[in-house]
């Protein structure tokens, strides 16, 4: 071990973590009260959730795929901290995604009047959710610390597979599902036009978003390390 | 066995590429081989596919109406079932008496290894396939006899094998193996299984080639991108 002492929190953190504070409340007023309100078929005031649901898409995808990059990392140079950035990205990446699917539904309700469809889009977002939990399982079916990351590593690159699947799923498919950025389906139900202040909004919500997003990436793989510390203190003193 | 430490030998006066065949075929052979003598796996993925239908019949209450539509499904979601007890066993055979220790002490590449098992796993899908469907054919009087159907099939069941494998070898030196394995393995499995059902359905209602496409193509991307990521990883997976 480099060190056994707990490192003290790093100044820049606290930054990040004040910064994504300014930044999420910011978001969230140019939501409600920056962008226009969208045309009744888009679901009027519902569509202003639409922000907050590509945000958190954009994050779970972009997490998914970091803990992949992670993993053909650690298995070339196998060193422990890309394991615990792997697995924090995995974590962060199932709650965003699941904000990401539960804001669909909210949303869906009035539009499409249903919470839930077997759309094409929905169902492969639900198996990228299902890979990243089998994930976590099986890491936890898995004693050995070693093999635990060179496992995880390769069933996050196979898991990262269904992330170009749902982010293509709306463009190869018939979808009611709209395509906002892009031409989409004809018979997607639910689209609208993206104004100049919609797409301010949504760049400043993607962008504080991101922030966010890596301040508690950064929060989680410190919490990754201290366990290890943990884990290393507690082996030295049953010896 | 001994045909590992023979095909090495054979392989020594041979050009790389058919050694490295004759090191996947020893161990098809030794897998079908053992397979011959306790005739256990197949048996007990027969009978359960029979079962996994007889569930379907009264649970979706198969009757003429809505047989042809959902066939193409039920077969699947058997062969789903049924595949995952013979990738638990095949795994587990290697397991008991440490059997895969010897395989990997052998001087041969360990991809070949793999690619042998998923030969194996393959071989015996397709057999217990080759079973179910005439008896469902026979059961429900729905013609099965179709070679997109088939051509689908064998496409499904390489891509299945393939990655089915490579996660068997995994769950096997995990704390709860048998219960682990579909949990790993459907999720990744889910767009093999969708377009598999999808290309079956649309073979037997006598689509046009134009609609089946996608599905088909969905399945040769999964056909030859999950060998591809075995060949990489099935080295990290069994090293010590």
């Amino acid at each position: 071990m480099a060190s056994n002492s707990v490192q003290p929190k790093p100044r820049l953190l606290s930054a990040l973590d004040l910064t994504s504070v300014v930044l999420m409340l910011a978001a969230t007023w140019m939501v409600f009260f920056y962008a226009p309100s969208a045309q009744p078929e888009a679901g009027g005031e519902a569509q202003r959730i639409f922000y907050f649901h590509v945000s958190t898409g954009w994050i779970g995808m972009a997490a998914f795929i970091s803990a992949a990059v992670a993993g053909v990392v650690y298995l070339i140079r196998p060193n422990r901290k890309w394991d615990v950035f792997s697995v924090a990205a995995v974590e962060i990446g199932l709650v965003y995604s699941f904000i990401n699917i539960a804001t669909g539904s909210i949303w869906a309700r009035p539009v499409w009047n249903t919470w839930w469809t077997w759309d094409p889009r929905l169902v492969t977002a639900t198996v990228m959710q299902l890979t990243f939990l089998a994930y976590l399982l099986l890491r936890q079916s898995i004693e050995d610390p070693e093999r635990r990351a060179r496992f995880g590593a390769i069933y996050a690159i196979l898991g990262s597979l269904t992330v170009p699947l749902t982010y293509l799923s709306i463009r190869i498919w018939r979808t009611i599902h709209p395509v906002v950025i892009g031409s989409g389906d004809p018979s997607a139900q639910g689209t609208f036009d993206m104004t100049p202040l919609m797409l301010q909004t949504l760049l400043f919500s993607l962008l504080a978003f991101t922030v966010f997003g890596l301040t508690l990436l950064w929060h989680r793989v410190r919490l990754g390390w201290l366990g290890e510390q943990v884990e290393q203190l507690r082996l030295k003193a049953m010896r | 066995m001994i045909e590992p430490y023979g095909a090495h030998s054979l392989a020594a006066n041979m050009p790389r590429a058919s050694a490295y065949l004759a090191v996947v075929g020893a161990i098809v052979r030794k897998d079908l081989a053992v397979e011959w003598r306790s005739r256990q796996l197949l048996a007990s993925m027969l009978v359960f596919a029979l079962l996994v239908i007889l569930i379907f019949n009264f649970a979706l209450e198969l009757d003429a109406a809505t047989r042809s539509e959902l066939s193409a499904g039920v077969l699947w979601a058997t062969f789903a079932f049924a595949g995952t007890l013979g990738l638990n066993r095949s795994m587990a055979m290697e397991n008991d008496s440490r059997a895969l220790d010897g395989l990997l002490l052998a001087p041969v590449d360990r991809s070949a290894i793999y690619f042998g098992k998923a030969l194996a796993n393959v071989s015996f899908m397709l057999l217990v396939a080759l079973f179910t469907l005439p008896v469902y054919s026979i059961l429900y009087n729905v013609d099965l006899f179709n070679a997109g159907l088939l051509l689908v099939l064998v496409l499904g069941a390489w891509g299945y094998s393939a990655i089915g494998t490579l996660l068997a070898a995994m769950a096997m030196q995990a704390r709860s193996r048998e219960v682990l394995l579909p949990v790993l393995l459907f999720p990744l499995l889910l767009p093999v299984l969708i377009a598999a059902v999808r290309a079956s359905g649309f073979f037997l209602e006598g689509l046009a080639l134009a609609y089946i496409w996608p599905s088909l193509n969905l399945l040769i991307v999964y056909a030859v991108t999950m060998p591809a990521l075995g060949y990489m990883f099935f080295d990290f997976i069994v090293e010590e």
